[in-house]
């Protein structure tokens, strides 16, 4: 294969004032634009059922990460992304499957109002379990992290799932599982270091 | 939805962990205890990163991309060298990549952000709000009007500043393309001490992000120009020509 022509521009740190430009009204930037993207993920009644995805960052010192930004991205309940290359069916057009949030700054919380996504295939025979992609950025964050969220409440699914198999350790696995926090309520804590490190991917 | 051919699936090209900054760089303190010990778990994409979400330009205010103007109530500008900011959006394969949100934040001419968690004795612009967003045209082009920010001192070491930068947040087709960096300015004495510029071992990847003063595009008694083309994971080339052949 022909190596590619250009290399991607390599990244830099979101820095501390990533809100300014990506949620320009959380951080009291509010008449420039209408409203922060990704602020919701419906743009009227949704197919599925609705949860509620959070979770707190950690640091190394098991502190919250304050000012991080987190992006999520899932397919619908129909497990179809709502996404121009989507080739198998047509998404919940009131669903953008997009999501964005800056951490709260007191208590490091994200929130997602979403609903639980479908699965999605893995190559042409397999199935992937029900899962949510996140990127989190932030100061200190030298390149975007990617990690996935699955659900607690799916372990058949989880069970043969073709990358949760591929990672030997179970207690690695655990990092990737959302956990059932209420009815229809899933927490997702993120740790970057320590015994409980999160597994981060590079795909 | 409208599908459009050069959105076809396709694995996407691996990234080079070289070329970009290591997680843990120690001379920029924050990422000792915000960067995960163990490498990120290398997987080849699938849909799920394959696919990303889509911006219409319906999203677009007049002025989104006019950080000059966008801020101000009163038609006032933004105080500050006025400067055209533009170049292309590419993918590694060279394609131009069009209908990409790109998002940009800077400091103001002083130096100063309009954020609660800057503290920078440098005053805010009344007229200057700091950010901006456009949507790449149909050869990955873009373009912003600005004022060049100043560089601003930082607690990292005891003297840190940061040289004059825009960030850059770009989304491409494919949430596994998703991309923040920063644009640097060409002949800034504070590339060379920057320890978040050093977060970057490659000196030709560091080239990358240091714009080009562009005369050909500066505007005779109104703005100065400057290029910066952004490059963003490209496609499994033989995938993509197979793909194409079936459709
Ligand atoms: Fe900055």
């Amino acid at each position: 294969m022909e190596p590619p022509k250009l290399k991607e521009s390599p990244s830099q740190t979101a820095g501390p004032y990533v809100h300014i430009g990506c949620t320009p009204s959380f951080t009291g930037i509010t008449d420039v634009y209408p409203s922060d993207l990704g602020a919701s993920l419906k743009t009227g009644p949704v197919e599925g059922t609705e949860i509620v995805l959070s979770g707190v960052i950690f640091d190394g010192n098991g502190d919250p990460v304050l000012d991080a930004m987190i992006e999520i991205w899932q397919p619908d309940a129909a497990g179809l992304f709502n996404a121009p290359s989507e080739n198998r069916g047509d998404a919940d057009p009131h669903f953008t499957g997009w999501g964005r949030c800056a951490s709260d700054p007191e208590t490091g919380e994200f929130r997602f109002d979403t609903v639980k996504p479908g699965q999605v295939p893995f190559g042409r025979d397999q199935m992937q379990a029900p899962h949510v992609c996140l990127w989190i950025v932030a100061r200190g964050i030298n390149i975007g992290l990617q990690t996935r969220a699955y659900f607690e409440d799916e372990s058949a699914a989880n069970a043969t799932d073709p990358i949760l198999c591929t990672i030997a350790t179970p207690s690695s696995v655990d990092t990737l599982i959302a956990k059932v926090d209420g009815p229809n309520r899933y927490r997702f804590d993120i740790h970057l270091q320590g015994p409980r490190e999160t597994v981060f991917f590079d795909m | 939805m409208m599908r459009k051919p050069d959105a076809a699936n396709g694995s996407l090209l691996a990234r080079d962990r070289d070329w970009h900054p290591k997680a843990r760089t120690p001379a920029y303190k924050t990422s000792r205890l915000r960067s995960p010990s163990a490498a990120p778990l290398q997987f080849p994409t699938t849909l799920s990163e394959e696919t990303g979400p889509v911006f219409g330009h319906d999203i677009l205010g007049p002025l989104d991309h006019d950080l000059i103007r966008n801020f101000s109530t009163t038609g006032d500008t933004a105080i500050g060298p006025r400067m055209r900011v533009h170049g292309k959006l590419l993918d590694e394969n060279g394609r131009g990549i069009s209908g990409a949100l790109i998002e940009v934040w800077q400091a103001n001419a002083g130096g100063r952000y309009r954020h609660k968690n800057e503290g920078y004795l440098a005053p805010l612009d009344p007229n200057f709000g700091g950010c901006g967003r456009t949507i790449s045209g149909p050869d990955g082009s873009y373009s912003f009007l600005t004022v060049k920010p100043a560089p601003y001192p930082w607690p990292n070491g005891p003297n840190s500043w940061r040289p004059a930068h825009i960030h850059f947040s770009v989304f491409g087709p494919s949430f596994a393309q998703r991309l923040i960096t920063q644009m640097y300015f060409e002949g800034d004495p504070l590339i060379a001490l920057c320890p978040i510029v050093g977060s970057i071992d490659n000196p030709d990847a560091i080239d990358a992000l240091i714009s080009d003063l562009d005369m050909d595009q500066s505007v005779p008694m109104d703005m100065l120009a400057y290029r910066f083309d952004i490059v963003l994971r490209g496609r499994n080339q033989t995938q993509f020509e197979n793909r194409m052949e079936g459709l």
